[in-house]
């Protein structure tokens, strides 16, 4: 155990910049602590998508750009003892376990430990009735099942790294877990002991989504500038054994880190500050406080916690049918009037019985409420009107031909619609809907299975 | 008039600008419920906006989506605040057919909120700049 422990973030969701994870590994083996790097990479509805695609071809569910992530790091990682860790099994840990493990062979790393954490679904707990839902739909109850998962805590990565796990696969795990379990491995931290607990869950809630921390999501130019926000560096927590939390990020780097980017991530997707549930602690941010500490660099302190929640949270994913959309522009005099007129149409060409919201791009879409351009806010309110928009529907089905055929009618207004219309965009996309629920402990835990074994054994392991 | 007295009329009289002359602002999701932080740029700002950015003007704003609550978290140690409105998500991202489904915009709807600061208030001239 050192005094310090450097743990940098690699992806902050499915889809975001593979290039990012190489300065944060540049900087860990710069500075030579004990150090680990995160991927996080689960949304809500991504687990239940590679769960589709796990049905399809059993060697894939887990998460598609795994290898493009890690190749360019991985061999730096193993050569300074910097520890991975990633939700990146999603629907199939295992198979990601393997895939990594090719990639240690081949950078000539054969004997690391890879630890694969499962258990998380627990889709059989739902058939059983076993779980509480949380809030209100029970319209979606009825929908085909695709897969229920549990967010698992720090403590089953604990016993990974302890086995000696150098890379770690999970699927669904609280996202601040992935932290809290190589800071508390690293300082021997008692997953009993509340007050450790929140500071490491907070540490990883601000780390979690990557550089909404450093710079991401925060440019409003002339208010809020953000340098090189084509290179953001993705940050980096630096944590001490009394439990200081500061955050940074690697030097070279586009992006900042001062007060006011750390105060919008510790908020992010918060809803009662005094009680943030995890699996690991109830965190109190409402002492919670931020102080510059040099150039890019914040410390962070005053996080409390109470006993973990009894229960754990449940995310079931059920098939949530088709979303059908097309677009189609109308600029210059009279623009919006033609844009209203081709939603009219469209609103008596598209089958009566379906779920539709229609949008004026630039005028009316995203600000407005639930009637989309047909009533709710005015965005005449907010910016200037701009006669250069673009008509939009969407529409929702069980099905997806007719879902095709309701979009193909934006494309047809390029003959049959008002004047002027062009550049005509659709696109149809399965769904997946989601309802929560919570699960007892002991539903859960005994299903929690921990594996660690080398690179090369992974790689010799068949496919179930 | 004299300068004072110039200076004590500007006090007096409010001038109504747009939120995001004072403050920046995250949006978030969970399901159907939406969060919205709101953080004062100047922490001296903080008891202006507490009066000002009320639950009910948020609630008010957001009232063609029918919000089943709207709860106001207070952070002074932060300078900030933390809305979060149920029920104003179309069903939530999985289900929401607006563009935007998660309603990580909706930040920005509520900086576009007309607020009355008083006349003499630096946000009254300040056009740009805003410093974090």
């Amino acid at each position: 155990m050192t005094a310090q422990f450097l743990i940098g973030c690699g992806a902050g969701f499915s889809g975001d910049r593979t290039d990012a994870p190489i300065p944060v590994v540049r900087e860990l083996v710069r500075r030579g602590n004990p150090s680990a790097i995160f991927f996080e990479t689960l949304g809500e509805r991504t687990l239940a998508l590679a769960q589709l695609r796990r049905l399809e071809d059993p060697g894939e569910g887990h998460e598609p750009l795994l290898e493009e992530l890690l190749r360019p790091v991985l061999p730096d990682c193993l050569a300074a003892d910097i520890a991975v860790i990633g939700n990146f099994g999603a629907a199939n840990p295992e198979g990601a376990a393997r895939r990594i493990a090719g990639l240690c062979a081949a950078a000539g790393f054969s004997d690391v430990p890879i630890g694969v954490v499962e258990g998380d679904e627990v889709t059989a707990l739902v058939q059983a009735g076993k779980l509480t839902p949380v809030g209100i739909d029970p319209s979606l109850h009825d929908r085909p099942l695709i897969c229920a998962n549990a967010y698992l805590g720090a403590e089953p990565l604990m016993v990974a790294l302890a086995q000696g796990a150098r890379i770690l696969v999970t699927g669904r795990v609280a996202d601040p877990s992935l932290v809290v379990a190589p800071l508390a491995h690293h300082f021997a931290w008692d997953p009993a002991d509340s007050g450790r607990m929140a500071t490491a869950t907070l540490a990883g809630h601000l780390l979690e989504c990557g550089s909404q921390v450093t710079g991401g999501y925060f440019a409003d130019p002339g208010w809020k500038d953000v340098p090189d926000p084509h290179s953001i560096g993705f940050p980096i927590a630096e944590v001490t054994a009394d439990g200081g939390v500061t955050i940074g990020k690697p030097a070279d780097t586009g992006g900042l880190v001062n007060e006011a980017t750390v105060k919008e991530q510790l908020l992010y997707e918060i809803h009662d500050p005094s009680s943030y549930l995890t699996p690991d602690v109830t965190l109190d941010m409402t002492g919670v406080a931020v102080r510059a500490d040099g150039l890019d660099r914040v410390a962070v302190f005053g996080a409390r916690g109470r006993a973990r929640p009894e229960r754990l949270k449940v995310t079931v994913s059920v098939d949530g049918g088709y979303i059908g959309e097309g677009e189609i522009s109308y600029a210059g005099p009279n623009a919006i009037a033609r844009a209203r007129l081709a939603l009219d149409v469209l609103a008596r060409r598209v089958p009566q019985h379906l779920r539709l919201r229609s949008d004026i791009i630039g005028y009316r879409s995203v600000l407005a409420d639930e009637g989309g351009a047909a009533g709710g806010v005015t965005a005449e309110d907010v910016f200037p009107v701009a006669e250069d928009v673009r008509a939009r529907i969407a529409v929702e089905s069980d099905s997806a031909q007719e879902a095709e055929a309701a979009v193909r009618e934006v494309v047809a207004l390029l003959c049959c619609g008002p004047a002027g219309g062009g550049g005509a965009r659709t696109q149809v996309r399965r769904r997946v809907h989601t309802w929560s629920a919570t699960a007892a402990r002991a539903d859960v835990d005994p299903g929690v299975r921990v594996r660690v074994a080398s690179a090369r054994r992974w790689v010799e392991t068949p496919h179930d | 008039m004299t300068e004072q007295a110039q200076a004590e009329q500007a006090k007096a009289e409010t001038v109504t600008v747009p939120l995001h002359r004072l403050a920046h602002a995250r949006a978030g999701d969970k399901g159907d419920r939406l969060n919205v932080s709101v953080i004062a740029y100047r922490a001296c700002d903080y008891e202006l906006l507490k009066s000002l950015v009320t639950a009910e003007r948020i609630c008010a704003l957001f009232a063609g989506r029918r919000p089943r609550e709207v709860k106001r978290y207070e952070l002074p140690l932060l300078s900030a605040f933390n809305f979060v409105l149920d029920g104003v998500l179309e069903g939530g991202v999985n289900r929401s057919l607006n563009l935007d489904s998660h309603g990580k915009t909706l930040s920005f709807r509520v900086l576009a909120m007309p607020v009355e600061v008083p006349g003499d208030h630096p946000a009254v001239h300040q056009k740009m700049g805003g410093r974090t």
